[in-house]
């Protein structure tokens, strides 16, 4: 029901160019007013969440517990799964961020006939995961040469290894199969799994869709007749990065159906899970050093407790306490 | 906001590198200039629509090439020119644009799009 209805926001959004371009001719609208307001919402969106995350407490220090935390110099401590300072954090962020070492740890857990719980591991969610973030990185540094005049040195190298097969015409680049299919298994893994269709929220399908829509769309108008003149395509391009856009009257309808999704994406970004790209790194158990040993992590809730201690006791009672013959630490 | 000092700095190479098109465009103050393409040498019209050969060129040249490696079937019937052409990159495209500098590479430079065409064909003027 909630893939239903993903898919069905899909094709309005499907249709909003369509008409917006084909019929009522606001082309300036979806080339140029849309993507600004669209940037301007993933900004501005962006930088408020991380804001709104930076300001909730820390009442704890969160330590995991997969690695050796350092102690005694004798024992050896695991410096990137349990860091103590903050270059390890640094390390076992980047490689979260670079290779998603934790969703390396998933397992699964399956009831099998007996019946019986069977725990095991569980890697393909990672490897899709990590095939689909890489592509989709690979995808948006290609683009600059849509963005930036002349194209960046890491576009061209980019290409080339990225069509090294030089399979069909244009060619094919990897990263584009791989998009798909990585993007079509995350979708199909969450329809398979009937636990994981129970948990799965319209918002998951939509991300999934919106995402294979754009790689979709980019991929009609390379390899088939629905084809963009790109000269033009950079034009309009550079006159945004610009800020003097012009519309070329060339411009296709389905270059702007990719826009609008780009648009969607961008727009929708810091409203929705998608915001796990700045959220990694606000991640407690990720970017926290587990230096509690050597350092007190003060809860910021704490007030100032009044406290009584011993000494203040008996310098209170100390004459009472001397009459009746009791033992204490200071005679006077 | 605790930590402030580190989320301002994570923030701002956030938005540094999402504002890479931007401040790249002011340094290297190219943002306007179109690929300037010279004019054929002979003839007034392309062998196809000359809108739809700037789209689609990639397509005709692979087609092309299939056909004459393959099929040895070397003759076009344009439909623009009223004329049956050679099948032929060197002499047919640059018999008109007769500079491969000045008009092939003009887009492909602009767009960093790097043909294969040239791994076998030479360009002709290149080695006069």
């Amino acid at each position: 029901m909630s893939a239903l209805f993903a898919l069905l926001m899909i094709i309005v959004l499907l249709l909003i160019p369509i008409i917006g371009t084909e019929v009522l001719g606001l082309n300036y609208v979806f080339g140029v007013v849309i993507p600004y307001a669209a940037i301007a919402m993933f900004l501005i969106g962006f930088v408020y969440r991380i804001v709104r995350w930076a300001s909730s407490a820390v009442p704890f220090k969160i330590t995991t517990t997969c690695g050796q935390q350092k102690s005694h110099p004798w024992i050896k401590s695991s410096s990137l799964e349990a860091p103590h300072n903050t270059w390890g954090v640094i390390g076992r962020m980047a490689l979260e961020v670079l290779f998603f070492r934790s969703l390396f740890r998933n397992t699964k857990a399956d009831l099998r006939e007996g019946p019986k719980l069977v725990y095991g591991p569980s890697k393909w969610l990672w490897a899709a995961g990590l095939v689909f973030h890489w592509s989709f990185l690979i995808i948006l540094l290609r683009h600059f040469r849509f963005f930036a005049e002349p194209a960046p040195f890491f576009v061209s190298g980019l290409q080339a290894l990225d069509g090294f097969f030089q399979i069909g015409l244009p060619i094919i680049y990897l990263t584009n199969v791989a998009i798909v299919a990585a993007v079509t298994f995350l979708f199909l893994r969450r329809l398979y799994d009937p636990k994981l269709r129970y948990i799965s929220l319209g918002s998951d399908y939509f991300a999934l869709f919106l995402i294979l829509s754009i790689a979709a769309s980019g991929i009609l108008m390379r390899y088939t007749g629905f084809r963009a003149d790109i000269v033009d395509v950079k034009q309009l391009a550079m006159g945004l990065v610009s800020f003097h856009p012009v519309v070329p009257e060339t411009i296709g309808v389905m270059f702007y159906i990719h826009l609008f999704f780009v648009a969607v994406l961008f727009g929708y970004f810091p409203f929705s899970k998608l915001m796990h790209m700045g959220g990694i790194f606000m991640s407690p158990t990720r970017n926290m050093a587990n230096n509690n040993r050597e350092e007190r992590h003060v809860n910021p809730w704490n007030y100032p407790v009044k406290t009584h201690t011993y000494e203040e006791w008996e310098d209170e009672f100390r004459d009472v306490m001397k009459a009746a013959g009791m033992p204490l630490e200071k005679e006077k | 906001m605790h930590n402030t000092g580190k989320i301002i700095i994570g923030l701002l190479i956030f938005l540094v590198i999402a504002a890479f098109p931007i401040w790249y465009a002011v340094a290297g103050g190219k943002t306007g200039e179109m690929p300037v393409l010279e004019k054929a040498a002979r003839g007034e019209n392309c062998i196809i629509d000359s809108v739809l050969m700037k789209e689609t060129h990639m397509f005709l040249l692979d087609d092309w090439r299939d056909e004459v490696v393959r099929e040895d079937d070397r003759w076009y019937r344009s439909m623009t020119l009223d004329s049956t052409i050679e099948k032929s990159l060197t002499r047919t495209c640059l018999g008109c644009h007769a500079s491969k500098a000045n008009f092939c590479d003009r887009c492909h430079d602009y767009l960093a799009v790097v043909p294969y065409c040239w791994d076998c064909h030479v360009d002709p003027k290149e080695f006069e």
